[in-house]
């Protein structure tokens, strides 16, 4: 028997478009790497350990979906039974084919319409109990797993909430067709294999069988025909699915795997586009995640979500100011189930944009700043402190009580860092400014900078190449406390912490701020921390959004710090303090300041014949 | 021989509304209307990072360009750093930072 038919070739043309197609869009990446990643992809799959853990790293996240689970378990289990469930079908299938051919070389559909070829073999009872039969009985309950998976999609397409997710994607016409192709599939292939199996007596499993006899059953005119039509939809929705897989959302199931080969072979983003983000696109599901986490939604701003402007990067198309409509907290980032890097793609997008405009920053000399003196630490408040004197005046009071020889670098007016400027995408504008400053630095001989700032930590620690630590305050505070350096007597009730997005997302310091607080408070929870704070509304990220737009977002964040009662709203940040305490209902104070208030209060506060200077000063001209 | 009295004329320092320049200022009303809040107050310009250093003067910028005087504003608005105290200190709400980034787009559409 020829096993063909004509009914086979939607399919088989779709497949070799898909193959054909993905094949020369990985080439076209591969090729396009710089040369020095190029080096690292062909060294790494070649190294077998890094070979196996990236292969790893695929099964659970391309297969399992590991981070869809964490995120939601039904959400998990739907994408799952997809994805395992279809892998799965195609493997057994496979091997269940090879009991028919004999062969080990079988046309790429053979095992696919394996029950249609297959139909004339009479089946015996005893064979329920053999290979074949555990194979029906598997290729059955396979192919029910996916079917449950499709249910819960169609569920989902009503009732996302229960899915965890409060708002989806809007398609576009591709990614229906795609949608309505994939889910077509399976239920055409129950129907066919159902008939087939009641239609010529040739042994369904479980499910098939029983279905394809009520299906015979009720069936006005049994024929060949009957049984044709619904293997040539099964063929149809798989070649069409095939063919506008590459223009739609459903790219991202190959290109994860490549994503994950990239990123287990130390391909890094890059500061302009490259076919690393090109991978990173194309890899996104547009499942949604991010909406849900962006806090833009408080403010009204509902068209800049991650997943938007990832599908406007992919269709050549974004509007100038969605690059610019992000807060930049990394928000998105860290629930991606993808694990995109959605920041670094927007930074790329908004460096394209300024590329044209300059900056001159030739005025600054130590001349006009002031050449700073020499000392083991430096101290760096950054522009945001200037606004919150409070903070400086606590870190000096600290440092001066635990002996330190510090250099306050930005003493009489603070050269920006630059992170403000590549926020905007100018980094080569930034240049400007963290030369300027290494050369401060420099001069100080220091062997520790401090700041205050999570904004300048970040940028301190990715782009200025110090030959010296860097520490944010807490960190630093943090080791004088441990090092018996200061003592710490005074002790607050109900202080809640708020996570600086710089410091935390954006630089991983999550502990030493608690570790701090937590000598010196009762920390009450805060039902959203760590990385997934909130923002206090406050960002530099954000470009287009007005006054009353960062003032909703604070009010959200400010409701969910206040859920527990704190008395106190700690943080150690001073845009984030800065923002906060407009609207805050209670104090908001820098760990910096709860840490000098405190410290034993100096003599002439304790002695009580002795009033303060200032006070006697005051007095003197009353 | 001219002889030097210690005096020289003064070039013309009238400002014609009609023939100055005033697409960055439509510009910035278009893209940042925010800006059009402002009352002068001079906060901004008071709390500048780059102020301190430098002749820079947002408020003189913003005047500059009602004007349509787009010298000074292409020379002056390089010296930014764009650090962003001047719309926290803001009591209007201007989104200055946007405005400083529409003025720069404006001068590169304008050439």
């Amino acid at each position: 028997m020829i096993n063909f038919n004509l009914f086979v070739l939607p399919f088989f043309l779709g497949l070799i478009y898909l193959v054909a197609k993905i094949g020369k869009t990985w080439y076209r990446w591969i090729k396009a790497l710089p040369a020095i990643d190029k080096v690292k992809f062909i060294a790494g799959i070649r190294h077998p350990q890094l070979f196996l853990s990236a292969l790893k790293e695929v099964f659970l996240e391309a297969l399992i979906h590991r981070r869809m689970w964490k995120r939601n378990p039904l959400l998990g289990y739907m994408h799952m039974s997809f994805a395992l469930g279809w892998f799965l079908l195609i493997v057994c299938g496979n091997i269940e084919s090879r009991f028919y051919s004999g062969t080990h070389l079988n046309a790429p559909y053979y095992p696919i319409f394996l029950k249609f070829f297959i139909h004339d073999k009479l089946v015996l009872f005893f064979e329920v109990f053999s290979v074949p039969g555990f194979f029906r009985f598997l290729m059955d309950f396979l192919l029910l797993f996916v079917l449950s998976g499709l249910v819960l999609a169609l569920i989902k397409r009503q009732k996302s909430k229960w899915f965890g997710l409060k708002r989806t994607t809007e398609f576009q016409l591709t990614d229906s067709i795609s949608l309505a192709c994939l889910w077509l599939i399976f239920p055409m292939r129950l129907l066919a294999e159902s008939y087939t199996a009641g239609y010529y007596g040739s042994g369904g499993g479980f499910m098939t069988q029983p279905l394809g006899n009520l299906l015979v059953a009720i069936t006005p005119f049994r024929s060949d025909y009957a049984a044709y039509s619904m293997w040539w939809g099964y063929s149809l929705s798989l070649g069409i699915f095939f063919i506008t897989l590459p223009y739609s959302r459903y790219m991202h199931i190959p290109t994860e795997v490549l994503l994950i080969f990239f990123r287990h072979l130390e391909i890094q983003p890059k500061k302009w586009y490259s076919s690393f983000s090109d991978v990173e696109v194309q890899a996104c599901s547009r499942c949604g995640v991010c909406i849900d986490v962006c806090q833009l939604n408080d403010a009204g701003i509902n068209d800049s979500q991650a997943v938007y402007f990832i599908r406007g990067v992919r269709d050549k198309y974004v509007p100038e100011e969605i690059s610019r409509k992000c807060l930049l907290c990394g928000r998105c980032q860290e629930v991606c189930p993808v694990g995109i890097s959605t920041d670094s793609l927007r930074l790329i997008k908004r460096r394209e944009l300024v590329s044209g405009q300059a900056s001159d920053f030739s005025y600054l000399t130590t001349q006009r700043t002031g050449a700073p003196c020499q000392g083991e630490v430096v101290y760096f408040a950054g522009c945001m402190s200037h606004l919150t004197p409070a903070i400086i005046r606590a870190m000096k009071g600290i440092m001066e009580q635990a002996g330190i020889s510090y250099v306050h670098l930005d003493e009489n007016g603070s050269v920006c860092c630059g992170r403000p400027l590549m926020i905007a995408g100018k980094d080569r504008q930034a240049q400007g400014l963290i030369d300027f400053n290494k050369r401060l630095i420099g001069l100080t001989h220091a062997k520790l900078l401090v700041t205050s700032c999570p904004i300048c930590y970040r940028v301190f620690r990715e782009e200025y190449n110090l030959p010296i630590r860097i520490q944010h305050h807490s960190q630093f505070i943090l080791e004088l406390v441990k090092t018996g350096k200061i003592p710490l007597q005074g002790h607050f009730k109900n202080v809640a912490y708020h996570d600086p997005c710089d410091l935390g997302r954006g630089s991983g310091v999550y502990t030493a701020p608690r570790e701090l607080l937590s000598k010196i408070a009762d920390l009450v929870p805060v039902p959203q921390d760590a990385n997934n704070a909130l923002c206090c509304g406050g960002s530099l990220g954000i470009f287009e959004a007005s006054q009353q737009q960062h003032n909703a977002m604070t009010a959200v964040t400010l409701d969910m710090l206040m859920k527990n009662q704190p008395e106190i709203l700690a943080t150690a940040c001073p845009l984030c303090k800065k923002t906060l305490e407009k609207q805050s209902p209670v104090a908001v104070k820098d760990i910096a300041e709860l840490v000098y208030e405190s410290l034993p209060k100096p003599v002439y506060f304790a002695a009580s014949g002795q009033s303060h200077p200032a006070k006697s000063y005051a007095n003197e001209l009353i | 021989m001219v002889k030097n009295f210690g005096y020289k004329i003064l070039s013309d320092a009238s400002i014609d509304f009609d023939r100055n320049d005033k697409r960055i200022a439509d510009y910035l009303k278009a893209h940042e209307p925010s800006m059009n809040l402002c009352i002068g107050c001079g906060s901004c310009t008071a709390t500048c990072s780059a102020g301190h250093f430098v002749d820079f003067n947002i408020r003189r910028i913003h005047t500059f360009i009602r004007r349509g005087e787009t010298n000074q504003v292409k020379r002056d608005i390089l010296k930014c750093m764009f650090c962003g105290k001047c719309q926290l200190v803001c009591p209007r709400g201007v989104n200055l930072r946007n405005v400083i980034l529409t003025i720069n787009r404006a001068i590169e559409q304008t050439g």
